[in-house]
């Protein structure tokens, strides 16, 4: 199981959704995919059509910049973060 | 109420019938930017037009006037090959269903209650459609296509505002779309006839539904053919540039607009805080400042801004981009500033509810 981290902008935009979860996934975009089946609409939250990881949305495996087809070991630490900009 | 888009999320401010003492409720929306917000009086619900630097666009809904939100962009695409959308700049709601027009040009219909989405239509076939969605030609701040205007009676007939480009009116829901731009002043070069208008806001009089204004990058406009040809009425104003713009409720000949500085300033004149109204179809204007700052106000006032009731005596509404809320309930003859410190607004609404 993955160990994912969702950045705090997410949780607040669907009921349920902590900021930390396990996931069984084999790639980043699987993991994606399955919290989209658990809380739809999560995936267009993160991605663009693609799909791929959007503009200003930052994904690390154990520390690593990583994106979609990164693979995932049975103990990754994945952060998704949401880059930190703006005013 | 009053529905207001800011630059960090939504927010509600709710009077009685007198429209002297407000109270303001927000921020909603997680704090995203909101392009335009409404309250929809067949549902009685709140829909907010939002595009988040990060999590990209959504329309989010209110069933509950405020209490409780949730966001949907199911449908919201142009696809995998398709231009980006990079935002909804406008919410519209009639007829049953909510519309979305959106950056890159286009409009989004939802007949769920703004669940799901579907494209409703790209204006296709227009002269020169293909320069549209190229990049140089989406300037910062660039909506795409910022109003849709349906028609209260025939729920196939819109007008809609492209960007740069102009307005354009269908009667089939969107299949084909007539350009309706005759008339209209343009002080750059265009390629094509009926196309290449900088048109800023387009209002309706309710009083009559015939007359036509807008307020245009260059120059104010009347039309007394349901937009099919214009008449420039721009003189006596202090600026021919604006964004906001309000059709009187009861009367066809009484409009009001609010010029700003034109070039890229696009603040109030002279730092002189005003609303213009003309009570003669656009042969002569008058500043309505009592109550509002007459010195060193340099904001500014975005197309979707400025609001009207339809009460007897209506009230007007307009917010700034830095952030305050200034209300009349006389009809534009004086003002109070009724909000100070919001963040930057994009959009006022304003909802005569129970």
């Amino acid at each position: 199981m993955a160990d994912v981290h969702l950045p705090p902008t997410l949780p607040p935009l669907f009921a349920g959704l902590p900021r930390r979860l396990d996931v069984d996934a084999a790639t980043v975009g699987e993991a994606i995919g399955d919290l989209e089946q658990r809380w739809p609409g999560l995936l267009d939250r993160l991605c663009e059509p693609g799909p791929k990881l959007r503009t200003h949305i930052n994904v690390y495996v154990d520390q690593k910049r990583a994106d979609l087809d990164t693979p995932l070991e049975l103990r990754s630490r994945v952060d998704v973060v949401a880059a930190i900009s703006g005013g | 109420m009053l529905v207001i888009g800011t630059r960090k999320g939504c927010f509600l401010m709710e009077s009685d019938g007198e429209r002297r003492e407000w109270t303001t409720r927000g921020p909603f929306c997680e704090g995203w930017p909101v392009y335009h917000a409404i309250h929809d009086a067949e549902s009685d619900t709140i829909y907010a037009a939002a595009a988040s630097e990060w999590h990209g666009s959504a329309v989010w809904r209110s069933p509950d006037r405020g209490e409780s939100w949730s966001l949907s962009s199911e449908g919201l695409s142009y696809g995998e090959d398709g231009p980006r959308l990079s935002k909804v700049s406008v919410v519209a709601a009639a007829h049953g269903r909510v519309l979305v027009g959106a950056e890159t040009a286009g409009i989004f219909e939802s007949k769920d209650g703004a669940e799901t989405w579907s494209l409703l239509t790209r204006l296709e076939g227009q002269p020169g459609r293909g320069d549209w969605d190229v990049p140089e030609n989406q300037p910062p701040g660039h909506l795409g296509l910022p109003a849709i205007i349906p028609d209260p009676v025939d729920a196939s007939r819109l007008f809609a505002i492209v960007q740069g480009v102009g307005a354009f009116e269908t009667t089939d829901d969107g299949a084909t779309w007539t350009p309706r731009n005759r008339g209209l002043r343009a002080d750059w070069p265009r390629e094509h006839e009926e196309l290449g208008f900088c048109v800023h806001r387009l209002e309706i009089s309710p009083a009559d539904r015939t007359r036509f204004y807008q307020q245009n990058h260059v120059g104010m406009h009347r039309s007394d053919d349901e937009g099919v040809t214009w008449t420039e009425i721009t003189k006596g104003l202090p600026s021919e540039f604006g964004f906001a713009a309000a059709a009187h409720p009861h009367d066809r000949d009484s409009f009001y607009v609010i010029p700003l500085d034109p070039g890229h300033g696009r603040v109030m004149p002279d730092g002189h805080a005003s609303v213009w109204r003309t009570s003669d179809a656009g042969s002569t204007w008058r500043r309505l400042d009592q109550g509002l700052p007459k010195r060193d106000a340099y904001v500014g006032v975005l197309r979707g801004a400025l609001a009207i009731d339809h009460l007897d005596v209506p009230g007007l509404y307009f917010g700034t981009s830095t952030g305050q809320v200034f209300a009349s309930n006389d009809e534009g003859e004086s003002w109070s500033e009724i909000a100070s410190y919001l963040p930057g607004i994009s959009s006022v609404e304003v909802a005569v509810t129970d």
